[in-house]
């Protein structure tokens, strides 16, 4: 008995040291210098943690098993991923994180739990965790384009009433809790319920906020971790577990205050709905022009200002948008990349394409840092981003988009929107950039118009 | 009980400590900080290992919750480190 005793003491205490070394290497992947040590010290706290935790485990065969299959699948889909696909891939991962820590409280239902708090932990475990896991799934399915759902379907609808009701059948079970033991029939009711609401919650919300989801998803399954941790009294998953919980919220409150929207908007009501009206019917020409029209002026712009969006990757442009930056400073022209919080997918979707790219992070700029000295740009050239350069932002009080913070982009001298045709953004609202008088379009796919003008610069 | 009080606030004060030391992040590292920390969140690993397998229900969702977590913490920081190492200075 003593020597189990001691085992537990000296996991504890290692369980410490792991827990520095994870609060450390979070603080480290915060900033650019030390963010690879950073991830390598988290990792070590990680390697630490299980390796102590293996010592006294129960069933020595299934741990090789799991963590065999676990090490050799997570692998092999971390180097073989593509970096346009990393926001469906940390979804997916994410939600692996979510699922485990459902199973852990599911088993520890069948353990029978002997006081009220563990039962109120094990119901919260589950609810948490397999919300995680099934809203990521949907955040995958929505990522990858592998499901397309209406948000006004009667499939949708159905989900967010089961949605609700899973909710409501939480506050009901951990009430209970208090009063009864809780049957096992009824708990697979919330195992279930759990599951389904977790693709309620996810599936109406558009492409468009998915940086928020995933952040607040991200938030989750750490929140998750850690409740599993109090459930079990163990302090690292705590720790750990809460760390995680942090940076998810962070991230999910940096995305909305990017879209100047509550989360609460973002997660239930969504843009169709802030505002009857599509803002400004603003009518008028758009000024057309061809690769090498657009071409002539690049070559005697003195500076050139890149707004990428999710044009850009869908276009996988990010390659040859970094080949035409090098020739025009081979040119002397300067060549900075205006890069928005919420272009893109996820938080600093676009920053990770370019740096795939190999442009340094030095000069991607944001807004703040750029719209003060936006009237001295020669050419913004805006690549399948519509939302974030949209004036209406500014100027049209009615528009549901405004307040947002824009990259001011109609206050270049002359502004390039590349674009595949002339449907409206994400929320939906015409963009009044595209009619200004020092506005040209540049119509057809992203990479064969970048292509273009890198081959009339080699000539 | 008393155990719980304790704990309880080793969570609150860890979230706090958390929302401390990320409220300044430079929006280059988004993406990476949301992969590091997507990987710290399969700590659950441990926890999965600590799972009794008294009945065979039991030994099969430690089994399943070892595997899942094991695949969210192998992915989660080999992803991390690669899209990291593309991070470059002029």
């Amino acid at each position: 008995m003593s020597i189990f005793n001691d085992i537990s003491a000296i996991q504890n205490i290692i369980y410490i040291f792991s827990s520095i070394l994870f609060i450390s290497g979070i603080k480290m992947l915060g900033k650019e210098d030390t963010a690879v040590k950073g991830n390598f010290l988290s990792a070590m706290a990680m390697f630490i943690a299980v390796s102590v935790t293996i010592i006294n485990v129960v069933n020595p065969i299934i741990v090789i098993i799991g963590i065999g299959i676990g090490a050799l699948i997570g692998s092999l889909i971390a180097l073989k991923v593509k970096m346009t696909s990393i926001p469906e891939m940390v979804a997916l991962f994410n939600g692996f994180g979510g699922l485990a820590t459902f199973f852990i409280a599911w088993s520890e239902f069948n353990a029978i739990p002997d006081n009220v708090f563990q039962y109120v932990l094990i119901m919260l475990t589950t609810y948490i965790g397999g919300v995680t896991f099934s809203g990521s799934i949907i955040a995958y399915g929505k990522l990858s384009e592998k499901l397309k759902i209406q948000k006004d379907s009667i499939i949708t609808k159905l989900f967010t009433t089961l949605f609700y009701l899973s909710i409501l059948f939480l506050v009901y079970s951990t009430a209970l809790t208090s009063f009864i033991e809780i049957p096992i029939d009824f708990y697979k009711v919330l195992l279930i319920l759990t599951l389904l609401g977790g693709i309620g919650f996810v599936l109406p919300i558009g492409g468009g906020d998915m940086p928020v989801v995933i952040s607040l998803l991200n938030s989750f399954s750490g929140i998750a971790a850690a409740f599993a941790g109090l459930l079990l009294l163990n302090n690292v998953l705590i720790v750990a577990g809460s760390l995680v919980g942090a940076s998810g919220l962070i991230l999910t409150v940096i995305m909305a205050k990017a879209m100047n929207r509550s989360i609460g908007n973002i997660l239930f009501v969504g843009y169709a709905s802030t505002s009857k009206s599509s803002g400004s019917q603003e009518t008028g020409e758009v000024k057309p022009i061809n690769v090498s029209d657009a071409y002539l002026i690049l070559e005697n712009a003195t500076s050139v200002l890149v707004i990428p969006g999710y044009g850009m990757a869908v276009a996988q442009a990010q390659h040859v948008v970094r080949e035409l930056g090098e020739l025009l400073e081979e040119n002397g022209t300067e060549v900075k990349y205006g890069i928005h919080p919420v272009a893109g997918r996820m938080p600093g979707h676009m920053n990770v394409l370019l740096a795939e790219a190999n442009v340094p992070y030095d000069v991607l700029v944001e807004p703040d840092d750029v719209n003060p000295s936006m009237d001295t740009v020669d050419v913004a050239i805006v690549i399948g981003a519509n939302d974030v350069v949209n004036p209406s932002a500014t100027e049209e009080p009615g528009s549901p988009i405004y307040g947002m913070p824009i990259i001011e982009v109609h206050n270049a001298r002359t502004v390039f929107v590349l674009k595949r045709s002339m449907s409206a953004g994400f929320a939906g609202v015409q963009n009044p950039l595209f009619f200004k008088e020092n506005t040209r379009m540049l119509f057809g796919d992203a990479k064969d118009s970048i292509g273009g003008l890198v081959s009339e610069f080699k000539e | 009980m008393e155990i719980y009080a304790l704990l309880g606030f080793v969570l609150i004060l860890s979230i706090y400590l958390g929302l401390e030391l990320i409220s300044k992040v430079p929006s280059t590292l988004h993406t990476p900080l949301m992969s590091g920390a997507n990987a710290i969140s399969g700590i659950a690993l441990v926890g999965a290992l600590a799972l009794s397998s008294d009945t065979q229900l039991q030994e099969i969702l430690a089994l399943l919750a070892i595997t899942f977590a094991s695949i969210n913490v192998f992915g989660g920081y080999l992803v991390t480190n690669r899209m990291l190492k593309m991070f470059k200075k002029k």
